[in-house]
């Protein structure tokens, strides 16, 4: 009991600290995106006479959306690579190119929404239609969201260098930005696999 | 340019919200006003609002909660006073009033009283009772607080500009759907709880982190305090369950303002999908409030029974059930929606299993009093207190939880009187023991005992009568939310009611009374030791008030009831002193960052409310303003220095010294 007593060696690092309280805010964002993901399996057959899944889902846009998205993914890893290494023109350069990839990702799913409207398929049409937009655009926002939030983080470190809060900032920065590709993995399999078969 | 509001939203033919208005318009420009007079504004400006240390914050939740328990408390008297003399007669608040009122009441004892009472009490107390300087994330913490009094604000302001939801505490679709109710009210309540949803998951986030990260030397799991295991897993229920009812309210509210169909009648729109969502979170929600309730009869069990914790392991074993289990009962708030037998029966089994984890708690408490000096103080009062009525409040929760006789009473006044029952009897006991037990750590002196006994007497005899009646109604076949009613055998229990309201009221002026005499005597109520009830845990182990960084040396924790434990060994090393090496001690500064976050998610909800869509924009700009000027500050920390710290100390440990030459009581 003693021995296991000293175990316990008090309160853990800054950096521990704010990576703990930053993942649990991802699982709760996680546990609201589920909500959507419910809503959207419960309504997928409520299309109320209008166009089913399967008459509207471009899968071939979606492999691109796909690609754009895990691509940033690496190139947000690499960029954490070389702040880690206090390399700041690396960092920029790929934080940059990581923006790119997610202006590339926004600009695509802009365009379906868009063609979708254009086509009569837009959110007040069905049921249906309602959680497909909600869901994805509710993705698409966090994406918008991590765009500008990476702008802040690029003027940051060019304003103040690799201090600890901001490496701090990029840990989470980092988390979140990973954690967008997970859930647009569920997206991918639920939404558009499901949803065009269905 | 004002979107929907004109003059029209001002109920100027209705003088009650008006009178009501006027009146708290007067009280609030008074009190601003004597301030400015008073030159108090400075110190309010950089001591309370731009605070971030969490015993200031608690104590700011725990004021927020208690004036709106004020308002929440008129509600209830306006309901019970109409349904007194709504027999065969209109009484006198016209239906559409009655309905906001309903809605009001239940919204606001829930997400503006009872949230903020315990999550300050959380605030106040765990980091204390952890050995540890502040909670992990002190702006954040500020920022959470601000939005929870950003909603209460919009909630408020429903009474003078425009109206309020007129659907129930929960906007059951398609009740709430723009169809049926045209009006701002349900806009108030959807922009209020979204609002101060973001602030409870903050709190969560935080104290969860707090909790599991930031704990003192040796302060192992199984050697926390109770209020701390409760903490914790209701705060995980709160990371789990707020998220659902943001995604829930944000789909309603598409629905309102851009004419999407989640639950709309047309269109393929699924209403039962709404209470399947709300209710995942809701009933988890129902635990999130009392579990911390149960952590604080815990504490105040064993200190006035001069006993450890009865069964300290089967007590957290308990408490991690119950936070499992709460998510598996939610679809008996609606056995009557259709799902067939074989899903009210695994609900309805579910329902009364948790009632055994809570049973073994109550036993747990019963038999620490055993064998015990119990010490009948106005918290173990209430703690007693508690233990009778809840059983009485679990006992309807278990029939209730009978499918078959859900069905027949499950819109009726027996499940008002039941959740009535559970809801005061467990949380509100609680937050008022915790309110007393606690109140010298964070002031420095104690509440009126003599009051403090008046207001538990009133309160515990207001609440049978108020709530008996409601049961003997209920299986009578009223229904809840009756503007008025024709059947004569209702009327006397609404009459006994309507004259425990009364008795409710006058346990309301008793605590107001107790707060107002004890801050008169409080030079006679002073506790200069920091340790007024012989304590147990570390909370007790600082001066009362506590310095800014709690503990000048962070403590070494050996045992269970670590301060009790230190107690024991003190005498010897308190009469031999040997002085601490004392350090420079960092500490978060103050910063505005959630006052001016709040200020704009006002003007936004607002806004909101109102479709005006430009001053929508103004406070958006302006929170990621307030966002990106408190990223870009380069110093965010201040240095108490070593030689304060020792004085402050020095002063803390002479005190001690004094009770433990005197006393020696351990």
């Amino acid at each position: 009991m003693q021995a296991e007593a000293m175990e316990h060696e008090g309160p853990a690092s800054k950096r521990i600290v704010t990576g703990y309280g930053f993942w649990i805010f991802l699982l709760s964002d996680i546990v609201m995106f589920s909500c959507f993901f419910a809503a959207y399996a419960v309504l997928l057959g409520q299309i109320a006479g209008g166009p089913k899944g399967s008459e509207l889902f471009d899968l071939r846009s979606v492999a691109a959306e796909t690609a754009f998205l895990l691509l940033s993914s690496f190139t947000c890893g690499l960029a954490m690579i070389a702040a880690d290494l206090r390399d700041a023109r690396w960092y920029q350069l790929g934080m940059a190119v990581t923006c790119l990839f997610g202006l590339g990702f926004l600009a695509l799913e802009f365009r379906e929404f868009a063609d979708l409207v254009g086509r009569g398929a837009g959110p007040t049409r069905s049921a249906f239609l309602t959680s497909f937009f909600t869901l994805v655009g509710c993705h698409g926002a966090h994406v918008s969201a991590g765009i500008l939030w990476l702008l802040t983080m690029m003027a940051q470190v060019f304003a103040k260098g690799f201090r600890a809060d901001i490496m701090r900032r990029l840990l989470c920065f980092a988390l979140f930005w990973h954690a967008l590709d997970i859930i647009w993995v569920a997206i991918f399999s639920v939404v558009y696999l499901i949803g065009s078969a269905a | 340019m004002l979107g929907k509001l004109d003059w029209s939203a001002i109920p100027i033919d209705q003088p009650i919200p008006l009178v009501a208005a006027a009146v708290v318009l007067v009280a609030i420009l008074g009190v601003l006003g004597w301030a400015l007079v008073k030159g108090y504004m400075p110190y309010l400006w950089s001591e309370w609002i731009t605070s971030v240390d969490h015993k200031r914050i608690g104590v700011m939740y725990v004021l927020l909660a208690s004036v709106m328990l004020l308002r929440g408390g008129s509600d209830a008297i306006m309901m019970r006073a109409q349904q007194a003399i709504a027999y065969q007669s209109n009484g006198y608040l016209p239906p559409e009033h009655f309905n906001q009122i309903f809605s009001a009441h239940g919204t606001i004892m829930i997400f503006f009283v009872a949230m903020p009472f315990v999550i300050g009490l959380m605030n106040l107390v765990v980091p204390l009772q952890l050995g540890v300087r502040d909670v992990a994330f002190p702006t954040l913490n500020s920022v959470g607080f601000w939005l929870t009094a950003t909603g209460a604000l919009l909630v408020n302001v429903s009474l003078v500009i425009g109206e309020f939801a007129r659907t129930g505490w929960l906007p059951f679709p398609p009740l709430s759907e723009l169809t049926y109710s045209p009006g701002v009210g349900v806009d108030y309540y959807l922009w209020s709880l979204l609002i101060s949803g973001v602030g409870t998951l903050v709190a969560g986030i935080n104290l969860v982190t707090t909790v599991l990260k930031l704990r003192t030397r040796g302060m192992t799991y199984l050697r926390m305090p109770m209020f701390c295991w409760t903490t914790l897993a209701s705060n995980l229920l709160i990371i789990a369950a707020f998220p659902i009812l943001t995604a829930t309210l944000t789909m309603l509210m598409l629905d309102r303002y851009f004419g999407f169909h989640f639950f709309t009648n047309e269109a393929g729109g699924n209403m039962m999908m709404f209470m399947n969502l709300i209710w995942a979170w809701g009933h988890p929600e129902v635990y999130i409030l009392v579990l911390p309730a149960f952590g604080i009869f815990s504490e105040v069990v064993s200190t006035f029974s001069s006993k450890s914790l009865f069964g300290y392991r089967s007590m957290v074993l308990a408490t991690m059930a119950i936070c499992v289990i709460s998510f598996m009962v939610w679809l008996h708030h609606f056995f009557t929606m259709g799902a067939g037998p074989e899903v009210n029966a695994i609900f309805g089994i579910a329902s009364m299993i948790i009632a055994v984890p809570t049973g073994v708690k109550i036993y747990n408490w019963l038999f620490t009093m055993y064998g015990g000096k119990v010490r009948f103080t106005t918290p173990m009062l209430w703690a007693i207190g508690f233990m009778v009525t809840f059983m009485l409040g679990g006992l309807t929760g278990v029939l209730l939880a009978v499918p078959p006789a859900d069905f027949v009473l499950h819109n009726s006044l027996f499940l008002v009187a039941h959740f009535h029952n559970v809801i005061i009897g467990g949380v509100l006991f609680g937050a008022f023991a915790g309110y007393t037990y606690w109140f010298p750590k964070a002031f420095g002196f104690r509440l009126h005992e003599g009051l403090g006994k008046a207001a538990f007497w009133f309160t515990l005899v207001g609440f049978y009568v108020t709530f008996v009646p409601l049961y003997a109604a209920g299986l009578l076949g009223m229904t809840r939310r009756m503007q008025h009613y024709d059947v004569a055998a209702w009327r006397p229990w609404m009459i006994v009611a309507g004259i425990g309201t009364i008795l409710l009221t006058v346990a309301i002026v008793f605590q107001v009374l107790q707060l107002a005499v004890s801050i008169r005597h409080r030079a006679q109520l002073r506790d200069t030791t920091g340790d007024p009830w012989d304590g147990r845990s570390l909370e007790w182990a600082t001066s009362s008030p506590p310095p800014a960084f709690n503990f000048a040396i962070s403590p070494d924790v050996r045992g269970e009831d670590a301060y009790w434990d230190m107690k024991g060994h003190a005498k010897q090393r308190l009469l031999e002193p040997k002085e601490p090496e004392y350090r420079d001690i960092e500490m978060p500064r103050n910063s505005p960052t959630g006052f001016v976050c709040a200020f704009f998610a006002a003007v936004m909800g607002f806004a909101l409310i109102w479709h005006i869509w430009w001053m929508v924009a103004l406070g958006g700009i302006g929170a990621f303003a307030t966002f990106v000027v408190f990223a870009w500050r380069d110093h965010d920390e201040y240095i108490i220095p070593a030689a304060e710290v020792a004085r402050i100390d020095r002063a803390n440990i002479e005190e001690r010294r004094k009770l433990v030459s005197l006393a020696g009581s351990p």
